[in-house]
């Protein structure tokens, strides 16, 4: 990759920021308290993540159509992501789980 | 660099192994499985099997979850245990033993990526150099799945035939198991925001299975992907809606007729090579051009294998379905 | 150079997935966890299609990207359907009873 140009660094640094929103998203799925707080993090993330590396690699794609394309996937991801999260939750809330409160201990893991 | 992110992913396939066969909770190791797919198909692609992926893509991504909680919702979800869980001295010797073996085969073989492999001596050259003057296609894989190993694809076009047989002979017909439920129940057409973005995404589903299909030629793909996209969007309808809409989409009865009729295409094919005065599955001389010939043979094959594939797996999960009101 | 900085937090993230995907305690955290790490994945194959510079890969991703989702929707039609709902989401693989109360009749 050819990080010498303009558009190289752009897409450097959007991947970067890219890369970092989803480690963010991976620990916040990992160390947060309970269920709702850890989709929170996952699934903003999860649109968040995509946004950035995608158009970082749309902007060091050679061709139209390799650039086409990952705009598809794109798109196809911030279509999907919300509506498994949206289909998740409802699952979670149907069996009973309730969102945990600040003030309620029980919740906590 | 791949090498190293190969090892990650391998370590991650073991610890998800390992994760799935301790686990009593048939849930959990269905969803570990789910993760397993995910990260075998990114390990085939850093071996660049690009083809054997997608179709790890196609099958694991949405289809084998839905199979396996069809198949769930029809048992307990908690793994029984006969009595105490203890290890027998002999299972752990012949595990034992067995593992010393494999480990010991392991250190005869070729070194990864090795160019003096027996494999890169002799069957691989002689792959690359004689797909593009045999057939004239791009992908080599393809070529070599439907033309040179044509019987083995065949093969496994009846295993998988027979696999939705199997399925039916034991589940029973899904028209007469059918439960009736009210029709306010049915599907998920109380969740407002899966049902429309569900809807609006199956058109495009089915049009990438048709460019998997017609395209794989010239990129990863083929029948078998193809057919695992087509039912992914079928069965998502069926969720969506519920069944009873997704019968009257495509009825039991075309389904059997796609089932049979993907692998008599096949072997349609075979008969035809023979009867033109080849051999069995050489498509040489369907055409006037022996090039051609293999072209058509691996398209029309190929239209066969994503039949077949189609309406099995649709049909499999009817069965399940009818059978666990999923 | 990025790039492979990318593909590294990416597998970094996966591996946080797959602790959570086996520490549960829920069911539901695990779907999240499979659901999480299935975007991950298609960003993976994405990279690693620029990695080796091999647009045939972005196929891949595209499939992902496409019918990942349809598990979930699964998940949902499994648990609204199931009678014996609650006993699935209460009890993880340890088979101890999680802290939430049992008899929820209003939710279903």
């Amino acid at each position: 990759m050819d990080v010498a140009t303009t558009l190289g660094w752009l897409a450097a640094i959007l991947m970067l920021i890219g890369a970092f929103f989803t480690f963010v998203g991976g620990l916040g799925a990992l160390r947060m308290p309970d269920f709702y707080t850890r989709m929170h993090a996952a699934s903003l993330t999860d649109s968040a993540g995509p946004i950035f590396i995608l158009i970082g690699l749309m902007l060091i794609s050679e061709t139209w159509l390799v650039a086409i394309k990952v705009f598809t996937i794109l798109v196809f991801l911030l279509i999907t992501g919300p509506t498994a999260s949206n289909a998740l939750a409802s699952a979670s809330l149907l069996a009973g789980n309730k969102p945990g409160l600040a003030n309620d201990q029980s919740e906590a893991e | 660099m791949v090498e190293i992110l190969n090892i990650f992913i391998m370590l991650m396939l073991v610890i998800t192994a390992l994760a799935m066969v301790s686990s009593r909770h048939l849930f959990v190791t269905v969803m570990l499985s789910g993760i397993f797919s995910l990260l075998i198909a990114a390990s085939f692609l850093l071996l660049d099997a690009a083809d054997v992926a997608l179709t790890e893509a196609a099958v694991g991504a949405g289809i084998s979850t839905v199979l396996f909680l069809g198949a769930l919702a029809l048992m307990d979800v908690e793994e029984t245990t006969r009595g105490v869980r203890r290890i027998r001295m002999v299972s752990l010797i012949v595990v034992a033993v067995t593992t010393i073996f494999i480990v010991h085969a392991t250190f005869y073989m070729p070194a990864f990526g090795d160019i003096n492999a027996p494999i890169h001596q002799h069957v691989a050259p002689w792959y690359i150099q004689h797909v593009p003057i045999h057939m004239d296609i791009p992908n080599i894989v393809t070529g070599i799945l439907g033309s040179y190993r044509g019987y083995d694809t065949l093969g496994e076009v009846f295993v998988v035939f027979t696999a939705g047989i199997g399925v039916l002979s034991i589940l029973g017909d899904p028209i007469k198991n059918r439960q009736h439920r009210p029709a306010h129940n049915r599907g998920l057409r109380h969740y407002l925001i899966p049902r429309l973005v569900g809807r609006m995404l199956i058109p495009f589903i089915i049009l990438f299975g048709l460019y998997v299909q017609f395209h794989g030629e010239y990129s990863p793909g083929g029948g078998f992907q193809a057919g695992a996209l087509v039912a992914a969007a079928i069965i998502l309808y069926a969720l969506l809606e519920g069944e009873d809409k997704a019968l009257q989409v495509i009825p039991m009865r075309v389904l059997y007729i796609m089932m049979a009729s993907g692998a008599l295409l096949y072997g349609g094919v075979g008969v035809a090579a023979l009867l033109m005065g080849g051999n069995f599955l050489d498509y040489s001389v369907l055409a006037s051009t022996p090039v051609a010939g293999q072209q058509w043979g691996i398209l029309l094959i190929e239209m066969g294998v994503g039949l077949t594939v189609t309406g099995v797996l649709i049909t499999i999960f009817h069965a399940f379905a009818a059978r666990s009101n999923l | 150079m990025i790039i492979q900085v990318v593909a590294f937090a990416l597998i970094v993230t996966m591996m946080l997935g797959l602790v959570r995907a086996i520490k549960g305690p829920k069911v539901y955290d695990r779907v999240l966890a499979v659901n999480m790490m299935g975007t991950k994945t298609v960003l993976l194959l994405a990279v690693l299609a620029f990695i080796d510079d091999r647009p045939d890969y972005l196929d891949l991703a595209l499939a992902y990207a496409l019918i990942n989702f349809i598990g979930v929707f699964a998940v949902l039609e499994f648990f609204r359907t199931r009678e014996s709902q609650l006993v699935i989401a209460e009890t993880d693989d340890t088979g101890e009873a999680s802290d939430e109360a049992p008899g929820n009749e209003g939710g279903k």
